[in-house]
């Protein structure tokens, strides 16, 4: 019998949630040798599959444990029991060993988060765009076993049966999204502890202060004592996982002919014996105790944005230097191994989302980011030969996973910077870049000691945090030019006739500037407050049902607070909302600002109706403003005091506001794809951008409205103070022509240097492959920003005649400038 | 207060000189070459461009023309230029940007306002900026004020001319120019008359002078097939470079590409430019190494 839920459960795509990135199609790359290669082929071609394995070992585990335990040694135990019983696998050829599934790219479900529906499973299996496949056998038993025990029961049934009206209906307009209405809060990156620590040492650490517990003066030693002992449970589970990597390949060993075979399978015997038990010796087993750390967050949780190691290269170089020294370890043998890391996180797609969502979602990338170069903790230059290796690896493996940034503080040395502007120029889009000497002021901003600031960096996408210290949670974005937009209809969502915020006034009787900036201001503060009264009741929600005892282990001092990764555990504790389309609000600002209320060359109600429209029959109008409205991403003052002025207030309606931590949020400018799907809830905008084609990403300009080239759009980037947000995002497409010298790369590295030394935070840079070209001829207006360079000569790719624009196709197709 | 006349200043320029500079686009050149990829600097007046792809037939100019000098027809709007006095209202008005004006006066002070905008970029770079044209020479008492004020920032300075000036004017200019880039388009004083409309006696003498000086010389060469790739010429050039003062042993090659025809259209030049013909992956490889074999560093690109 199937039980009836009459919980709200909005229906949207979940490239709403902003994790939609296009799968590599490129050819498979080089790989370093006949190993990887093999691996990276294997990795490239298995289709990604559901496996419904964990959610029978927890179904049957909670059915039978549920109410005998406190939830925190409950969750413990959990995880312990899947450790113990799930399939484990060691392909062939494999030096790093392990999977969350049963075999490579083989995704477990989490149905005490969110559960799926036997349709939602069709829809994976058949969807044309990344499928899931799942056998009927499969969703028959899940039907059977799983879905009926937790029905009403979800973290997502839990969420939205709360909700008040007022979330939902802005929710439903598409004025913000949740990140954790399907997933864990996550966003976890470690330090370099795990590297000295083993959890043998960690369950020492964890029983002295289950030791020092006063349950007489202490009215949270209850609570503390219950986290513990969950935290406890879970080192034992990843010893227990790690050990049966140990004993398949010793068994695996027995059966091999190969010595050269027998002989990988018995040191991985010995590795996997060894770590995570205890600290790594050398540097297989630093990446091996990294991996089985990740494994463990990642099926004990499906963290957002799951797990990312931080600076991989400066935990490595000890082990790697070490080693190097002592003739134990060749470069080309720390390469490989690195390259199988590299190929394993790989494997690991992100768990794919129930209802609607599982019709349009993307949604392959997990989102760990490798963090390459930087500071150390003291402060000095973290660029090693490490480093080096790992760019080389990008370059020449170019897979989905894991992505990675490069970190250029003034003290990096600019061989790293060009090195990394040489794979840039590569056109995969990685590495981006990220300035250290701005987010770690950003860090101290919201009060984190200047050492574990400089130990911090990238997690996902640009937002930064306190590596292994910090929970950052990520709670969704905020599409500011809905809020214009609501504001100019006076707290309806034109797309729908409803209402979807509170009134501010008719826009027509607006006499001035400032009342109508004034009535947004307004929406906007209201906006954020919905969204932070529900985000406080998620994390509350999560830290009461679903800690997450073993991520707890890891990140520093959830154990001597003894309370849990969501429940104020770590060191810091933040919540970010991140806000997209500041080109698009500050181009409609200025549009409005000028043409209505200084120059008066149109009414508001030519403008409003011209829009509501989608600009039909005005083309005119729309080329005025499109051509005669000063935009942002110019070095232009009269648009870039706008951009500030929004960004300000952005910055004052988050801020600050308190969480359930005791601690607050903070403002974040990233869009990953999410500009995409708001752009699709929005009607035309009054900067001539016409109805439901995507607004502007991060705090880049809009597209085709920065015409000065990439110096102009720093400048007006650099107009804000962005160690005001936790990170912001700056796109820039060039053409390959631009990159061809060698002579070119150095300029370019020089303009990355450039905009850090003005107060930059990331940047990166996509490099325009022909198919871009292409729709730069059908659509000349979004594209004029793409400039080409002809032999001793650069022109606007718009300027040119057809001609000349085929010629600048087939000339990037051939890469021969 | 000096005044020179302006038709582009370009950002992020990384073709005119070392690092990323901002170069300065004087209007007016005193050669008229046939190949010129920018021949809308070339009249030292302001002028008005029509890009008629962009015209949507708002008809706003027409409408707007103090002159009535605007007419509309089947190929778009036609100008008048009889009764056209250029003063700019048809691209004020139009929504389009298809009507541009081309040139104008700035002051010296707005002028450093914008280069002082992109300094962290020179500093960063090692780059600076770069006066191109058109002919920089023929503006000299702005030019030498810009470069002077360029000089008390410290920023690098570049001056692109085609060197056919008087000779004090040039050394004069030396005076507050880090590098030169000239060009030596040919060799044959009677083939450069024809395709650029001066004979180079002038020019030559000019260079011979210039390299006496602590300068920086980069030489470059737009190669047009048919009118300065021959063997003879280019060996010609490198024994001409090779007799000059101070090491002057770096050309660039920029191979000829036929952008100006556009241009051309917009400034409604209807048929008298050329197109030419660029010359062979094959045969720039050779042209390359007779430099080489005449100790010249001879690169494709600047």
């Amino acid at each position: 019998m199937k039980t009836v839920h009459t919980a709200i459960n909005p229906e949207r795509p979940a490239s709403a949630e902003g994790n939609f990135y296009q799968p590599i199609t490129s050819a498979i790359g080089p790989g370093m040798n006949e190993r990887i290669q093999k691996l990276r082929k294997l990795s490239f071609e298995t289709q990604p599959s559901l496996s419904i394995e964990r959610a029978l070992i927890q179904t049957k585990f909670y059915k039978k444990n549920f109410g005998k335990y406190a939830i925190p040694v409950l969750r413990g135990l959990n995880f312990l029991e899947i450790c113990k019983q799930k399939t484990i696998y060691l392909g062939e050829g494999e030096l790093i060993v392990g999977e969350r599934g049963p075999k490579p790219k083989s995704v477990p479900t989490f149905p005490e988060l969110t559960c799926h529906s036997v349709e939602d499973f069709h829809v994976l299996n058949t969807r044309e765009m990344q499928r899931y496949t799942i056998s009927q056998e499969d969703i028959d038993t899940y039907e059977q076993e799983v879905i009926p025990y937790w029905a009403g029961k979800t973290m997502r049934e839990r969420i939205f049966n709360h909700v008040p009206k007022e979330w939902s209906r802005a929710y439903e307009a598409g004025l913000f999204t949740e990140f954790m209405e399907q997933r864990a809060p996550g966003h976890t990156a470690l330090d370099g502890a795990i590297y000295k620590t083993g959890m043998l040492n960690y369950k020492e650490k964890i029983q002295k202060e289950l030791d020092k517990l006063d349950f007489l003066n202490d009215p949270e030693a209850t609570d503390k004592k219950e986290q513990l002992e969950g935290m406890k449970i879970s080192c034992d589970a990843v010893i227990v996982f790690a050990q049966r990597h140990a004993e398949l390949a010793e068994e695996q060993a027995k059966k091999e002919l190969n010595p050269q075979r027998k002989a990988e399978l018995l040191k991985i015997a010995e590795v996997c014996c060894w770590v995570p038990a205890n600290a790594p010796r050398n540097f297989h087993e630093a990446i091996q105790m990294y991996w089985f750390v990740h494994l463990g967050t990642i099926t004990e949780l499906n963290g957002w944005d799951a797990m990312n190691p931080g600076h991989f290269d400066q935990h490595l170089t000890p082990f790697y230097e070490k080693e190097i020294a002592e003739g134990t370890l060749t470069r080309e043998e720390a390469k490989e191994l690195l390259s199988c890391f590299w190929i394993k996180v790989n494997n690991h797609p992100a768990p794919p989302k129930v209802g609607i969502t599982a019709k349009e979602s993307g949604t392959y990338n997990d989102f760990t980011n490798i963090n390459i170069g930087g500071v150390e903790r003291d402060g000095s230059d973290g660029v090693s030969e490490v480093s080096y290796i790992m760019l080389e690896i990008v370059e020449e493996l170019h897979v989905l996973q894991p992505g990675n940034s490069v970190h250029i503080s003034s003290r990096t040395p600019n061989r790293f910077l060009t090195a990394a502007c040489k794979v840039i120029r590569q056109g995969h889009g990685y590495p981006s870049i990220f300035n250290p000497d701005i987010y770690i002021p950003e860090m101290l901003r919201q009060g984190k000691s200047l050492e574990d600031a400089r130990e911090g960096g990238c997690s996902g996408c640009i937002e930064v945090g306190a590596f292994g210290k910090e929970a950052y949670i990520l709670t969704g974005y905020l599409n500011v030019p809905k809020i214009i937009e609501i504001t100019l209809n006076n707290g309806i969502n034109p797309l729908t006739g409803k209402r979807a915020s509170i009134e501010t006034g008719d826009p027509r009787n607006f006499k001035t500037y400032e009342e109508l900036y004034n009535a947004f201001k307004k929406q906007l503060n209201y906006i954020v407050n919905q969204k932070i009264l529900v985000s406080n009741y998620i994390d509350s929600m999560f830290a009461k049902y679903s800690p997450a005892t073993f991520l707890s282990v890891v990140i520093e001092d959830c154990i001597s607070k003894g309370k849990d990764y969501y429940n104020g555990g770590p060191r810091y504790n933040t919540n970010y909302i991140q806000c997209t389309g500041l080109g698009t609000v500050t181009d409609s600002l200025s549009t409005l600002k000028k043409h209505v209320f200084e120059e008066q060359n149109f009414s508001m109600e030519t403008i409003l109706n011209a829009v509501s429209k989608n600009f039909e029959g005005e083309e005119i109008l729309r080329q005025t403003i499109l051509n005669k409205t000063p935009f942002y991403g110019n070095d232009d003052y009269y648009a870039d005091a706008i951009a500030l002025q929004v960004y300000n207030d952005l910055f004052e309606a988050i801020d600050g506001k308190p969480n359930t931590k005791g601690e607050t949020f903070h403002l974040n400018m990233l869009s990953t794809t999410c500009h995409v799907y708001f752009g699709k809830v929005l009607e035309a905008t009054p900067n001539g951008r016409l109805a439901h084609k995507s607004i502007s990403d991060g705090t880049s300009p809009s597209h085709g409205a920065d015409t000065n080239g990439p110096s102009a759009v720093i400048k007006s980037l650099t107009k804000l103070d962005q160690t005001k947000s936790g990170g912001t995002l700056l796109n820039q497409r060039f053409l390959p022509s631009l990159l061809k010298r060698d002579e070119d790369i150095l300029k370019l590295g020089s303009l990355v240097r450039s905009y850090f030394a003005l107060g930059g935070h990331h940047i990166q840079f996509n490099i325009v492959d022909t198919a871009t070209l292409y729709a730069a001829q059908e659509n000349p207006e979004d594209y004029k920003d793409l400039l080409v360079r002809i032999a001793g000569y650069s022109d606007y790719f718009n300027d040119m005649n057809a001609d000349l624009q085929q010629e600048v196709i087939d000339r990037t197709e051939n890469d021969s400038f | 207060m000096a005044t020179g006349l302006i038709f582009d200043i370009k950002k992020y320029a990384i073709n005119d000189g070392p690092g990323i500079r901002l170069t300065v686009f004087f209007k007016g050149c005193n050669l008229s070459c046939k190949w010129c990829h920018n021949p809308e600097s070339m009249s030292p007046k302001v002028q008005k461009m029509y890009n008629a792809s962009k015209c949507i037939g708002a008809l706003s100019c027409i409408s707007n023309c103090p002159n009535d000098a605007l007419i509309m027809t089947s190929e778009g709007i036609v100008t008048d230029f009889n009764t056209c006095n250029l003063c700019g209202k048809c691209a004020e008005v139009c929504p389009t940007k298809a009507f541009e004006m081309l040139g104008s006066s700035i002051l010296i002070s707005d002028l450093m306002k914008e280069i002082d905008n992109e300094a962290v970029f020179f500093d960063q770079s090692g780059g600076g900026v770069t006066f191109s044209g058109g002919e920089p020479l023929m503006h000299a008492n702005y030019l030498l004020e810009a470069l002077k004020a360029c000089g008390e920032r410290m920023y690098h300075r570049v001056v692109d001319t085609t060197a056919f000036s008087s000779q004090e004017t040039l050394l004069e200019v030396a005076k507050h120019t880090e590098l030169f880039l000239i060009d030596l388009k040919v060799m044959n004083s009677e083939k450069h008359k024809e395709f650029t409309g001066v004979s180079n006696e002038k020019i030559l003498s000019n260079i011979t002078e210039l390299a006496k000086t602590n300068c920086e010389i980069i030489f470059r060469i737009p190669l047009i097939e048919g009118v300065n790739t021959s063997e003879e010429n280019i060996l010609k050039t490198a024994d001409f470079m090779n007799s000059l003062e101070g090491n002057r042993t770096v050309v660039n090659l920029l191979p000829y590409h036929n952008i100006a025809e556009n241009k051309h259209l917009k400034l409604g030049h209807s048929t008298h430019f050329e197109v030419f013909e660029t010359p062979s992956e094959a045969k720039i490889k050779e042209i390359i190494k007779l430099f080489k074999n005449k100790g010249i560093t001879a690169t494709v690109g600047g």
